[in-house]
C-alpha cells in the first residue's frame, strides 16, 4: 500500500492496521524519516511533489520490493507540503515471516524512494530558502541493489 | 498535437511557470533536443536549463534519459535531482 498525503501519520496506528487479523507475520520493520534542523538554519521545510507520477513511482518501487523478498505486507506513506523540524516526513513498513526480508526490503525501499520518487525539499530559515541538493551517496546506495537481483533468500 | 510540459522545484522557479501546453517543432525528437529548443524560448528558459546535465526528465510519468525519443508523449516533466525520503 502506498499513500501520499499532507497530514501527519501515527506509526502505531499504521502498524496496527497492517498486522490486524493476521497470524502469518513474524517480523515488522518500520522506518520514519524526520525533518532535521541544521543548527537553527531550518524553520520550515516545504516538500513539493509530482502528483500522479509520485503515486505511480511508489507503486513501482513497492512492487519491485515484493518481487525481490517474501513480504507479507508493506506500506509507504510520504507527506508533502509545509513541515517543521521534528515533523514526520515519511514512513516505510515491511512485514515478513523472518526479519531478514523485512530489514532488507525496508532498506531497499528507502534507497529507491530517495532516488526515484519525485519529491523535492525546500528548506527555509533566517538565511532565506534553498532547495536541498541531492546527495550522490543516495545514488551509490541505490546502485548496490543492481548487483543483487538474486538477493531474495 | 500539443504536448503538456511540467516544471518542478527550482526549474519551475526559474521558468516562472508550472505547466504549459506547447506545439513541439517537428525537428525536436529527443528529450535533449527539446531542452535545446526550450533554452531558445527566452532568458528565463535559458537560465532554467543552463545546467542541462543536472536536469532530470520524465515522459508520461516515467523517468527517462536525455537521449530518449519523445514519440507520442503527452506529458513531459523537467525537474532537479529528487530529494525525497
Amino acid at each position: 500500500m502506498i499513500r501520499v498525503q499532507q497530514e501527519d501519520f501515527d506509526i502505531g496506528a499504521e502498524v496496527a492496521r497492517l498486522r490486524a487479523g493476521r497470524s502469518d507475520i513474524g517480523a515488522i520493520v518500520a522506518f520514519v524519516g524526520v525533518v532535521r534542523d541544521r543548527a537553527g538554519a531550518v524553520e520550515e521545510m516545504t516538500l513539493e511533489h509530482y502528483p500522479g507520477m509520485t503515486e505511480a513511482e511508489l507503486q513501482r518501487i513497492e512492487a519491485e520490493a515484493s518481487s525481490r523478498w517474501p513480504l507479507q505486507a508493506s506500506l509507504i506513506v510520504h507527506r508533502y507540503g509545509k513541515l517543521r523540524p521534528n515533523d514526520n516526513i515519511m514512513l516505510v513498513v515491511t512485514a515478513s515471516e523472518h526479519r531478514e526480508a523485512a530489514f532488507r526490503a525496508a532498506e531497499f525501499l528507502m534507497d529507491y524512494l530517495k532516488t526515484r520518487a519525485p519529491f523535492w525539499k525546500c528548506e527555509s530559515g533566517p538565511q532565506g530558502s534553498r532547495w536541498v541538493e541531492a546527495d550522490a551517496r543516495d545514488d551509490a546506495s541505490t546502485a548496490r541493489w543492481d548487483d543483487a537481483k538474486d538477493a531474495a533468500e | 498535437m500539443s504536448t503538456r510540459l511540467l516544471y518542478f522545484a527550482w526549474v519551475k522557479e526559474k521558468t516562472g511557470i508550472a505547466a504549459e501546453e506547447v506545439e513541439l517543432p517537428r525537428d525536436v525528437t529527443t528529450v535533449a533536443e527539446l531542452i535545446v529548443w526550450l533554452k531558445t524560448r527566452g532568458p528565463e528558459f535559458a537560465h532554467a536549463f543552463a545546467r542541462s546535465d543536472v536536469i532530470r526528465a520524465a515522459i508520461d510519468r516515467t523517468h527517462v534519459r536525455h537521449d530518449t525519443r519523445i514519440g507520442a508523449a503527452r506529458e513531459i516533466a523537467f525537474f532537479p535531482p529528487i530529494t525525497g525520503g
